[in-house]
C-alpha cells in the first residue's frame, strides 16, 4: 500500500506525467473531434451526364442538395474522367447512363457507374457509400426501382449503425483504445525501467518485497487512473459531441477495466526487456501504438486492407476491444454479443500477466 | 559465525571476467573495505553479495545463508547502497524514509534509536525533496534508508564517491559508529586514506584480490624502505626524480614525493644527485608507506607476476 502512495506521489508530483495522462487524451479527442474527421464535408464530385433527362437531373440535384458533396463539374464525355481524377480535386464522378429515364420506365431498373478517386481508401468508401445513401432514397421515392450498381467499393457496413453518417461513431471507440493501450503500456513501463535506470531498483529487489508487490504497486495508479481517463472520454463524448453510450455502462467499464489490465501486463512485460526508458517507450510505440493505431480498424477499416492483415490483426487485443466498444457504445449491444472477443481478451490478459511476473526478474539482469 | 565467506567467487560477462575467482571471509561486527579503482570489480562483487547477481562459479554466504539459495531470507538482514544513490528524487526525505521502512516491513520509529545520529542532521530539511539535497545530504539519507530496518550486514558501495570532504569525514565517523551497534559493514572506496579506518582492507584490481590485510599491515608489508624527498618547486623535483638512476617509482603523495631507493644506495646519494640537477635544498626523510604506494606497487608487480 506504501507502494502505492508512493507511486502517486510520483505521478502527482510530475507535471510531464500529468499532462501525459490527462492533457494528451482530451487533447485527441478534441482534435480528431474537429480537424482529424473521416467524415464528408463538401466533398468535390463530378457529373457526367449521358441522359440529360429528369431522373439524372433530379439525381444531380439530390447530390448537390447534400451537406456532403457539392458538384464541381460537368463532364461532356468519357475521356475527362482520367484527366480530372489526376487533377486531384474530384473525389468521384458519377456516370448517368444514356435515356436512363427510359430504362426505367421500361425495365424498372438502371445502372450508374460511380467511380471513386481510390487513392484514399477511407474517403473513397464513405463518398460511395453516402452516394449510395442519395441513391437509395431517391428510389424509394419512385414508385418504379432503382437498382444502382458500385463499380468500385460496397457500401460501407457502419452505414447500417451510423445513419448520421457521423465519424464520432467511429473515432470515439478507437480513441479509448488507443488511449488506454498508451497510458497502461507506456506509462507503466516507463515507470518501472525508470526504477532500473535511477538505481532504485536495485534497492527494491534487495527488500522482501515479492515481484507480484512490486508490479501490483506499480500498477494500481494507473489501473485507476486509466479508468478516470476512459470516464472523462466518455463524458466528453456525451457532452461535447452527443454520443451517449447505447449499451450497459456497466459492462463497457468493466470491458475496459479488462482491457486496462491486458495494457498493464504489456507494460510490464515491456519494462523487463529493457533497461533504458527510450527504449521502453519505443517499444510500447513501435510495438503497441502503431498497430493499435493502423490496424485496429481505428482509422483504416480492416475490411479495406488485403486478407493478410485481416488475420494480422487478429492477434491484436486493440481490434477485439474496439470491435466490444463498438458494439457496446453504438448498437448498444450485450454481453450476449460480445463474449467471444471479452473472452479473446480476458485469456491474453491472463496470458500476458503470468508471463510478465514470471520474467519479472528478482534480480538484476547484468551489470550495466 | 562469519558474516561473509565467499569462495572462489568468479563472474563473467560474455568475455569479460569482472570476478575472478575471489576468496575472503569477513567477521561479524568487523568494517571490512575493498580497496580498489573504477572497473576493478567492487560493484559487482557487492550485487553478488547483495542477492542481486547469481556469480558464474563459486559459493558465497551471508550468516551462514547462501546468496544464491537463501536470497529471500537474506534479504531481510541486508542493508545494501548502491553506487548511485537509490533515492525517489521526487520524494522529500522523509517520504523516502518512510517508503524504505515500509517495504521492509517497519516503521520509522522502531528503529529511530540506529538512524538518529544520521538522520538528525538532515531531519531540518525533512520536507525538501531529495533529489535537491546536497551529495553529503544525500548520502545521509541514503544510509539512513538502508539502516531503516536494522540489517545485519550493511553493505555499501563507494558511499563516498562524489562527497565533498568534510562529508565524507563525517559519513566514516557515523560507520564507527554503526560498527559499535554491531552492525557488520562491507565498504567499498576508491579513496586510499579512507582504507585506514577499516579493520581490514582488501586489494582489489582487474577482478583479482592483491591482498588482505590490516591497513597497518598492509603498509609493513612494503619490504623496503621509503623515502619522502621534499622541495618547494614540487613539479621540478619530480621531473628531476624520474631522471635519477638510483630511484625507483618516484610517486607523488601529498606535498611530498614518494620514492625508494635501489640496494646500496642511501639518501646522501640522492641528495648529491639532486644537487647536480639543480635542486637545491631538498630534505629527505624516511616515511611509512601508504596504502597508495602498496597499492601501485602490487599493480606494478602484476605483470611480471604473469610472465612467470
Amino acid at each position: 500500500m506504501a507502494f502505492v502512495r508512493k507511486e502517486f506521489i510520483h505521478i502527482f508530483r510530475d507535471y510531464r506525467t500529468l499532462i501525459i495522462l490527462f492533457g494528451i487524451p482530451a487533447a485527441q479527442i478534441l482534435i480528431f473531434g474537429y480537424a482529424v474527421r473521416t467524415d464528408l464535408k463538401n466533398a468535390a464530385i463530378a457529373v457526367l451526364d449521358n441522359a440529360h433527362d429528369e431522373v439524372s437531373k433530379e439525381l444531380t440535384q439530390n447530390i448537390e442538395a447534400s451537406k456532403f458533396f457539392y458538384v464541381a463539374r460537368q463532364l461532356d464525355s468519357y475521356d475527362e474522367i482520367d484527366a480530372t481524377f489526376k487533377e486531384g480535386k474530384i473525389r468521384a464522378v458519377v456516370v448517368f447512363p444514356e435515356k436512363m429515364a427510359a430504362t426505367i420506365t421500361r425495365e424498372g431498373t438502371a445502372t450508374i457507374s460511380l467511380i471513386a478517386d481510390g487513392t484514399e481508401p477511407n474517403t473513397a468508401s464513405l463518398v460511395t457509400g453516402y452516394i449510395n445513401g442519395i441513391l437509395s432514397t431517391y428510389s424509394a421515392s419512385l414508385t418504379g426501382e432503382l437498382t444502382a450498381t458500385m463499380p468500385l467499393i460496397m457500401p460501407e457496413v457502419r452505414m447500417y449503425f451510423n445513419p448520421n453518417l457521423e465519424s464520432h461513431y467511429m473515432f470515439i471507440p478507437g480513441l479509448i483504445t488507443l488511449i488506454l493501450i498508451m497510458i497502461c503500456s507506456l506509462m507503466t513501463s516507463v515507470t518501472i525501467v525508470r526504477e532500473k535506470e535511477y538505481g532504485t531498483m536495485e534497492v527494491l529487489l534487495v527488500s522482501p518485497l515479492r515481484p507480484w508487490q512490486i508490479i501490483v504497486g506499480k500498477a494500481t495508479p494507473y489501473f485507476f487512473l486509466s479508468l478516470i481517463n476512459v470516464i472523462v472520454i466518455l463524458l466528453m463524448a456525451w457532452f461535447v459531441f452527443g454520443l451517449p453510450v447505447q449499451g450497459s455502462i456497466a459492462l463497457l467499464i468493466a470491458e475496459c477495466m479488462l482491457y486496462i489490465l491486458l495494457g498493464l501486463a504489456l507494460g510490464i512485460l515491456i519494462s523487463t526487456l529493457t533497461g533504458k526508458m527510450e527504449n521502453a517507450i519505443f517499444i510500447s510505440f513501435l510495438a503497441l501504438m502503431l498497430p493499435a493505431l493502423l490496424l485496429s480498424g481505428f482509422i483504416f477499416p480492416i475490411e479495406n486492407m488485403p486478407k493478410i492483415y485481416d488475420y494480422v490483426t487478429m492477434i491484436l487485443p486493440p481490434r477485439w476491444f474496439v470491435d466490444v466498444i463498438r458494439a457496446i457504445m453504438i448498437k448498444g449491444a450485450g454481453i450476449g454479443y460480445v463474449w467471444k472477443e471479452t473472452l479473446i481478451l480476458a485469456v491474453t490478459a491472463l496470458l500476458l500477466m503470468v508471463i510478465s511476473i514470471q520474467k519479472f526478474k528478482t534480480r538484476l539482469g547484468e551489470a550495466k | 559465525m562469519k558474516a561473509v565467506e565467499a569462495n572462489s567467487i568468479t563472474q563473467r560477462f560474455g568475455k569479460i571476467t569482472a570476478v575472478d575467482d575471489i576468496t575472503f571471509a569477513v567477521s561479524e561486527g568487523e568494517l571490512f573495505g575493498f580497496i580498489g579503482p573504477d572497473g576493478a570489480g567492487k560493484t559487482t562483487l557487492f550485487r553478488i553479495a547483495a542477492t542481486l547477481i547469481i556469480p558464474s562459479g563459486g559459493r558465497m554466504t551471508l550468516f551462514g545463508l547462501n546468496v544464491v539459495s537463501d536470497y529471500r531470507e537474506l534479504r531481510n538482514h541486508i542493508g545494501y547502497m548502491p553506487g548511485r544513490f537509490s533515492l525517489y528524487q521526487d520524494l522529500t526525505v522523509e517520504e523516502n524514509l518512510q517508503f524504505y521502512a515500509t517495504i521492509f516491513g517497519t516503521t520509522i520509529r522502531e528503529n529511530y534509536h540506529l538512524i538518529e545520529p544520521i538522520y538528525k542532521q538532515i531531519e531540518p530539511f525533512r520536507e525538501r525533496r531529495a533529489g535537491n539535497l546536497s551529495g553529503g545530504m544525500k548520502q545521509k539519507l541514503a544510509l539512513s534508508c538502508a539502516l531503516i530496518h536494522k540489517p545485519r550486514i550493511l553493505i555499501l558501495d563507494e558511499p563516498t564517491t562524489g562527497v565533498d570532504a568534510v562529508s565524507r569525514t563525517e559519513f566514516w565517523e557515523m560507520l564507527e559508529g554503526l560498527k559499535k551497534e554491531g552492525i557488520t559493514i562491507v565498504v567499498s572506496t576508491p579513496y586510499m586514506d579512507e582504507a585506514l579506518r577499516c579493520d581490514r582492507i582488501a586489494l582489489i584490481q582487474q577482478g583479482r584480490l592483491m591482498g588482505i590485510d590490516t591497513p597497518e599491515a598492509i603498509r609493513t608489508s612494503y619490504g623496503r624502505k621509503m623515502w619522502a624527498v621534499s622541495h618547494p618547486d614540487r613539479y621540478r623535483l619530480l621531473l628531476a626524480l624520474r631522471e635519477i638512476q638510483i630511484v625507483s617509482n618516484p610517486e607523488p603523495f601529498g606535498e611530498a614525493v614518494h620514492i625508494t631507493l635501489h640496494e646500496g644506495t642511501a639518501p646522501e646519494d640522492l641528495n648529491r644527485k639532486l644537487e647536480n640537477t639543480g635542486i637545491h635544498g631538498a630534505t629527505i626523510k624516511e616515511t611509512l608507506p601508504g596504502i597508495e604506494d602498496v597499492f601501485l606497487e602490487l599493480m606494478r608487480r602484476k605483470p611480471e607476476e604473469k610472465s612467470l
